[in-house]
């Protein structure tokens, strides 16, 4: 902190975020943040303890669990969850599959049935608030989107109509059925992220850092090969050295070839980077120009 | 590094979004997968050149229609500074996302077109901005490829815009003649106008002083969440959570506890990281009294001698954002710092005509769009400055109780 009274970036990204953790918190009976063990989750979750400190965090975290995950990903959830000291709802899309309540597309890609059962969980554990990592940065139809982002009673988003937000002053009012997605991390770019995420000496899942890995190449981006995504004829494996940029689907991130094995290195290449994180890494955004946009009105996050 | 917040302004196609894309496009802050989109909607389209408005304008409905929509927040930094910036609409029914997008901003870019001059909208954006109390403005003369980088055009624009701003409340003032398109005068100074001496809007942009811009000296902390850990190691602990509204909180500090008038002193400051010296604007921290009071959300720490107004009778100027009209006698939800409660609309004193800045005393409501100032009797008492003094303490925004939509934004006129 400098005697000028001016907070630096991180500092002014840090005390944003805690506030919209707080404001939640006061005004909601049901928050609920969501988890996955990623990176942004993981930094949101540091927010949330510095939040709350010296108590607990006063609300419960949720994972969407596609089934298709990464096993270093799904080990550091639990163990941060255990450490942290909160309680983890999981929402499983694989038995929402084996109960029928969810058909898995032709393609066998699950991200688009997360959504009916993420707003299933929502509804059976009454949640009313829930905290996302998304970032404006990451995709053109989230750079639109408010920090309490209105959604109603089919969790849709209504990028015409969306509720004025003045000052840090946010609407939190919704009827029963409605519910508000929270973004304390609408302003942090991936650099700041990885910045805060050296700053804090932030312990992350292994993948994210330069390691050795079995991958092939689909329309330029590289996959890991493994039970959810598996080479098709013409498609040869091959060993790199990669490493993850953003984890979600282990069907559908791919990995980016990377020397980076250090925090300090990842700084240094994501600053240099010519590429945002979902273009370099994730298949389900190529599909149309405005894919996020479509899959956010339907309620997703 | 610091944050400096910017945010658009101006009429329909003056060009703010072709600006924004290329301010992000000439300091290399476009990925290559981004450019190559917008490159490939641009031909889609059947555009003569890449449409650099395309990277901001995101959503489906405005690239059909070519216009933007929403406020779109995209983010830059040089060595010098991180930028939040908001990308704001032009039309008139999208006054609401505009003011959303000025509300927290540092620096307003107005644009004009340079073949166009001031039209009723950019006045009105102007004149917002102002009502806002953004500190800085900045007004880009834009298109000037489009009027052979004439000096006397851009002198015509600058002194009506003088003139009309000589009757707003404008602190600080630069003028810019640029072309968004070309790229003149945005990064680099432009060999096209030698005529023109000033700064290129990044330099401005990067130097622009704004620590001097926050209430360094009216201690305000509005009580926001209230630490109680149940557990054996924090028994008797007790903090108020909140973020520093303004001035300066040092432990050791004699304050008192408004609605309720108690004072103490700060025993301590705390962070999750440890206990801090000092507390200033907009630091989130926790604060712990000497005295066990009571305190709850929506209180206010400030200091003994410079205390907020504590009314439940508010003068203010209402930005109104909703199609069903505000008329007196109405009843709302309003929220203010960190306390909400409910007003009535005792009198809507007059309605702003914002390009003769005219006063029409005889108006019986506001429509969607309208500025007027109206007197409201609240529920509770709230804890507030003047706007023009403390932007944190003197907004406050007025909700529909049916609908729940926001629907108006307000700014305390005078508090006593
Ligand atoms: N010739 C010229 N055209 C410009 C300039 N800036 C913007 N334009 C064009 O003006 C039109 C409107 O621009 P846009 O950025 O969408 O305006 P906005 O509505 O203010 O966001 C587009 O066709 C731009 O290409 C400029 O400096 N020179
Ligand atoms: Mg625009």
């Amino acid at each position: 902190m400098s005697r000028n009274y001016q907070l630096t970036q991180l500092e002014t990204l840090e005390s944003e975020a805690i506030y919209i953790f707080r404001e939640v918190a006061a005004e909601f009976e049901r928050p609920v943040l969501l988890f996955s063990g990623g990176k942004d989750s993981i930094v949101m979750l540091r927010l949330a303890q510095k939040a709350f400190h010296p108590a607990r965090i006063p609300f419960s975290v949720m994972h969407v669990d596609t089934g298709h995950n990464f096993p270093e990903v799904l080990e550091f959830r639990d163990r941060r969850v255990a450490e942290v000291g909160v309680q983890l709802v999981v929402a499983s899309v694989q038995e929402a599959l084996d109960r029928g309540f969810v058909q898995a597309p032709p393609d066998g890609t699950r991200n688009r049935i997360q959504t009916p059962v993420l707003l299933e969980a929502l509804e059976k554990h009454q949640f009313t608030a829930v905290f996302g990592g998304a970032r404006r940065d990451e995709d053109k139809a989230r750079a639109k989107e408010r920090v309490y982002s209105f959604r109603d009673e089919f969790g849709q988003w209504d990028p015409k109509n969306q509720r004025p937000e003045l000052w840090n002053l946010y609407n939190g009012r919704i009827h029963l059925g409605e519910s508000i997605r929270v973004f304390p991390l609408s302003n942090w770019t991936e650099l700041d992220i990885w910045q805060y995420i050296e700053q804090e000496r932030l312990e992350l899942p292994s993948i994210y850092y330069a390691h050795e890995r079995t991958v092939f190449d689909r329309n330029g981006m590289l996959y890991a090969a493994n039970e959810y995504c598996v080479p098709k004829a013409g498609e040869e494996t091959f060993t790199a050295t990669v490493r993850y940029r953003t984890v979600g689907d282990a069907s559908l991130t791919a990995a980016v070839l990377s020397d980076a094995d250090t925090v300090a290195k990842v700084i240094d290449e994501v600053a240099s980077t010519r590429i945002t994180e979902r273009g370099a890494t994730r298949g389900d955004d190529k599909f149309s120009e405005a894919a996020m946009e479509d899959r956010k009105r339907e309620g997703y996050f | 590094m610091d944050i400096l917040r910017l945010a658009t302004a101006g009429s329909v196609d003056d060009g703010k979004s072709t600006l924004i894309g290329r301010l992000l496009y000439d300091t290399k802050s476009v990925f290559t997968d981004q450019i190559e989109s917008v490159e490939r909607a641009s031909r889609d389209r059947g555009d003569d050149y890449v449409n650099l408005a395309l990277l901001t304008d995101g959503l489906r409905a405005e690239r059909e229609q070519g216009i933007t929509i929403d406020v779109a927040y995209r983010y830059f930094a040089t060595p010098r500074r991180k930028f939040i910036v908001a990308d704001t609409p032009g039309h008139i029914q999208y006054t609401r996302n505009m003011v959303t997008g000025a509300s927290t901003a540092d620096l307003a870019l107005i644009l004009v077109d340079a073949r166009k001059g001031l039209l009723e909208q950019s006045r009105r954006h102007a004149f917002l901005a102002t009502l806002l109390h953004v500190p800085h403005l900045v007004l880009c003369v834009n298109k000037m490829d489009l009027v052979d980088y004439s000096e006397a055009v851009f002198e015509q624009i600058r002194a009506d815009f003088t003139q009309f701003a000589a009757k707003l409340d404008v602190g600080d003032l630069t003028v810019i003649p640029v072309s968004a398109l070309v790229g003149d005068n945005i990064v680099t100074r432009s060999t096209a106008m030698s005529w023109y001496e000033g700064p290129s809007l990044l330099h401005h942009l990067e130097n622009v002083h704004v620590a001097s811009d926050r209430n360094l000296i009216d201690v305000r902390f509005p009580v926001q969440y209230v630490i109680r850990p149940q557990s054996d190691l924090h028994r008797d602990y007790r903090g108020y959570a909140g973020q520093v509204a303004g001035g300066i909180l040092k432990p050791g500090d004699e304050v008192m506890v408004l609605p309720s008038g108690f004072t103490t002193t700060i025993r301590s400051i705390e962070t999750a990281d440890g206990p801090v010296e000092e507390a200033f604007p907009s630091m989130s921290v926790t604060i712990r009294l000497t005295d066990e009071i009571d305190v709850s959300r929506g209180d206010m720490i400030c200091r003994v001698n410079n205390a907020p107004a504590v009314t439940q009778d508010i003068d203010a100027m209402v930005c109104w954002m909703d199609d069903a009209p505000l008329r007196p006698g109405q009843k709302l939800a309003i929220k203010h710092t960190t306390r909400s409660a409910r007003a009535m609309v005792k009198d809507l004193h007059y309605r702003l005509d914002i390009n003769s800045l005219h006063r029409d005393m005889a108006a019986d409501h506001l429509g969607l769009n309208d500025i007027g100032r109206v007197r409201l009797r609240t529920t509770q008492p709230l804890l507030c400055d003047e706007y023009k003094r403390n932007r944190s303490t003197g907004g406050f925004v007025l909700i529909d109780e049916a609908t729940n939509r926001t629907v108006g934004a307000g700014m305390v006129n005078e508090a006593r």
